[in-house]
Order: structure tokens, then sequence, then C-alpha cells
């Protein structure tokens, strides 16, 4: 990857506000996916959601980013709402060209026309996209098209990056790209929070790990600790590699 | 049966012959049928797309009546605006009966609830891949619309066609309402019915064809454009 990109403006780590559940739940006819959590995301760590199927991650994820709202509880930032971004399992691209799709989120922004060009030209060639600029967006390879939202996210110059398992459909050499993104927003000042099944990856980029279990947060420790010595049952058989579903 | 009995033949002879009256009678067909599915998709767009993107009270309700008036006869949306626009009517002081802007408005009434109810199935098929990503990026459903809209480009040409469609095959509201007066307000599907019931069946069929040949010109045109649009941006 190139250079950053110079006019991006992103705070630095102390800025960005700490996210707090409080009791916060979520109940979809009469099952309750996540039950009442107290906990606080802060500082510019790389947050990664752990857990099997259907534990609540994705749900949790959306409610940090207040897609959803919570049945009962609060969620709340401390202070103003950062800029957020978030990266989907299945990419969510316009039907445009990939070029398109860059502008158009820099026009959500309301970023000056005349400037979002450039802008959008910088972000294609940082993500290795500038020859697929013209193609449509929707052709692109599943790696291509990841690439194409993580730019995307990119020209948001968002404070927190929401990942929902954005490497599951990928082969190794697109996982690494995302990977190093990943690792890029982090280093630019961005709180990273992603979930992903991959135990591997988790080892890889997580500097705290949040573990889920049936719409609940069993563990949410620093990544050395939930390796090294996790305290639920669940998560040392997940650890293990065993099935805990 | 001669060569002046044969449909096929009186619609080639219409066509190279350059009748002037026919001429007149093609332009009026497509003005008004043309300039009605224009106004009814200014309109019908932003309608399904709002009634895609809002939940409210009543909104099952509104799209029922929609979907129904998809249906509606054309005679009786052609009676509807007569009475409006018949000169004891509330709208009479215009003088807009048995004019072409009559037709048009008639028109409207037809082909709108087409175009509204079919635009709030795309976009809200489309709505649905595309929701959680653009409340990431921060968009009201005010800023929605557009984006929507335009993303759905492909499916609503096909759905402004159905509109036209409806249009240029009509007889019945533009008969009420434009009275098919010679040279003022007769069109193609109204001088059909008259050399029909003149039992000139050769010119009436010739005229079917000439209608149906324009028909297909258009569509055919509308589905190259797309084509060529789809190919370049996916």
């Amino acid at each position: 990857m190139n250079a950053p990109l110079t006019t991006s403006s992103f705070t630095s780590q102390a800025d960005v506000p700490a996210l707090h559940f409080q009791q916060a739940s979520f109940t979809h006819r009469g099952h309750a996916l996540l039950v009442p959590t107290t906990l606080t995301l802060s500082g510019c760590q790389r947050t990664l959601i752990m857990g099997p199927n259907g534990a609540g991650k994705s749900l949790f994820m959306r409610l940090a980013h207040g897609l959803l709202r919570p049945s009962s509880g609060h969620v709340s930032w401390e202070g103003v709402p950062p800029v957020q971004a978030m990266v989907f399992q299945r990419p969510v691209l316009l039907r445009r060209s990939v070029i398109d799709n860059l502008i158009y989120a820099l026009a959500v922004k309301r970023v000056p026309r005349r400037e979002r060009k450039a802008l959008a030209w910088q972000a294609l060639e940082k993500f290795g996209l500038a020859a697929l600029a013209k193609r449509p967006a929707r052709v692109l390879s599943g790696g291509e098209q990841q690439r194409l939202t993580l730019a995307r996210a990119w020209l948001l110059t968002p404070s927190v990056l929401f990942l929902d398992e954005p490497t599951s459909a990928l082969d190794p050499a697109a996982i690494k790209a995302v990977e190093d993104a990943v690792n890029e927003f982090h280093q630019s000042g961005t709180r990273i929070v992603m979930t992903t099944h991959d135990l591997h990856q988790a080892k890889r980029l997580a500097d705290d790990v949040l573990f889920m279990y049936g719409g609940q947060v069993l563990e949410h420790t620093s990544a050395e600790r939930f390796f090294d010595t996790p305290t639920s049952s669940q998560a040392r058989a997940f650890i293990r590699g065993e099935l805990v579903w | 049966m001669s060569a002046s009995d044969n449909p096929f033949y009186t619609a080639l002879a219409l066509i190279l012959g350059m009748d002037s009256d026919l001429i007149d009678i093609v332009v009026l067909s497509l003005q008004v049928s043309l300039v009605a599915v224009l106004i009814a998709s200014a309109l019908a767009l932003p309608v399904g797309a709002a009634l895609a993107l809002w939940r409210f009270p009543g909104r099952n309700g509104l799209i029922v009546v929609l979907n129904a008036l998809m249906g509606l006869p054309p005679v009786v949306a052609g009676l509807c605006v007569y009475l409006l626009l018949s000169r004891a009517g509330p709208l009479g002081s215009f003088g807009l009966l048995f004019t072409p802007s009559a037709m048009v408005i008639a028109q409207v009434i037809l082909v709108f609830p087409i175009i509204a109810a079919l635009t709030r199935q795309q976009v809200e098929a489309l709505q649905h891949e595309y929701a959680e990503q653009l409340r990431s990026l921060g968009l009201t459903q005010l800023r929605m619309m557009p984006t929507l809209l335009w993303d759905a480009r492909f499916g609503l040409l096909t759905v402004i066609l159905a509109g036209f469609g409806r249009a240029s095959a009509e007889v019945g509201a533009v008969m009420i309402v434009g009275g098919n007066i010679d040279g003022v307000t007769r069109v193609m599907t109204t001088s059909i019915v008259l050399e029909t019931s003149k039992g000139d069946l050769p010119l009436a069929l010739g005229l079917g064809i000439v209608l149906l040949t324009l028909v297909t010109l258009i569509n055919a045109l509308a589905h190259a454009v797309s084509e060529a649009a789809k190919r370049r941006l996916g």
C-alpha cells in the first residue's frame, strides 16, 4: 500500500470517544438475542468479536453502530458520536462504476464536488484498484469488491470502523489485503471492531477479544489473556477448536 | 381478396403514402401518450419510492388501492375526467374538454398507478439489499430516494414502458374526453374504432399494424439503450 492520504484528517486515538452498553438487550419476537449487557469499548484498539454462529456477534455490531436500537437499556457514545463506517460480510456496492461508488460516498459526506474525483483516485491507488476504476463495481471479484468497500470506508475517514466477518468468503491473498487494510486503519488512529470465525485471524489482529455465546458476552479481555487463560468453558472449547454450539 | 382489402397492403400503403391525415393522427397519438407518460413518471417515481421507504399508518391500504387502480378501466377514468372537465364540472371553466390536454390528463390517471405501484416494488426490493449500507453511510430516507431510483433505473425503464403500453393502447378514455374530433383529437386507437364501425376493416387493421409497429420501435429503442447502459455499468 502506498503513502496514506494527505487529505485524511484522522483524529488521534485519544479523541475516539468511548462506547457504553448499559443493560442493553435485544429481543425479537420473544427471543432474547442479546441478554442485558453492560460494557465499554474505549481507546483505539482492535477489538475482535468471536463466538459461534448465532452467538449475537453481528447483532452486537449493529447495535454498536446504531443500525439497530436496543429493546431495552442504552447504547451511547461518550460525548459526540464519532464518524463511523461499516464493512459488511457481503459487500454492498451500488450499480455504478468502481470510481462512481467512491465519488458517491464523498457526495454523501458533502465533500465539495471539485475535490471528489482526486480523492477517489487516491483511494483507488491506495487499495490497488486504479486499473478497475471504470469497471462496473458489481462484476468485480469478491476480493476486489471487499477492497472497494474498504476504500469507500477509508474515504469516510472514520474514527471507528466496524467489520462484520469481512473475510469469510475470500481467498488467502484477499484476506491478507483486508487484514493489511485493517491494520492501516488502526495505525491511522481508527478503532477497529470486527467479528470473525477465524481463530488465527483473531490472533493476528486482536488487541482485545469479546467472546460471545448464546446472546451473552462471556468474556471481554485482552487478546493475550483470552488466548492463554480463557475463563469460560465455552471459550476454552472454542479455542481448542471444539464444537461449542 | 383484392390488394386493397389486404390489411398489410393497406398498412404499407398508408405508411408509404405519407398521408398527411395519417401523419397528424400518428403524431398526436405519440404526443398525447408520451407527454402523459412523462408527467405520470415525474409524479409516480417519487411517490412509489416514498411508499417503499416510509412506514406510516394506512400504507398497506394505499398499496392495495394503487395495485387495484392498475386495473382501472379506461372508460371509467375517462368518465371521471369528463365529469371534472365538462362545462358544469369543477374544472369546466378551463375549457379543456375535447382537447388533447384532456386526453393527456386522462392517460396520466391511467398510467400513474402502474408506474407508482411497480416502482414501489422495484425500489423496495433494492432497498432490501442497500438499506444497511446506506444507513451506515448516514443517509436519511429522503436522501436514499434518488440513490435507489437511479440504481433501479434498468427495472424502472421497463416499468415506464409498461405505462407507455397502457397509454398507447387504451381507447376508452381518449374517446370520452377527446371526442375523436377529426384533426383535433383523433388518435390511432379512436380512428381504429371509427373505421371498424364504418366497416372499413382493412383500413382499421392497417392502422392497427402501424400502431403496433410504432410501439415496437419505441420498445426496441428503450431496450437497446438499456442494454448498452447495462453493459457499460453492470
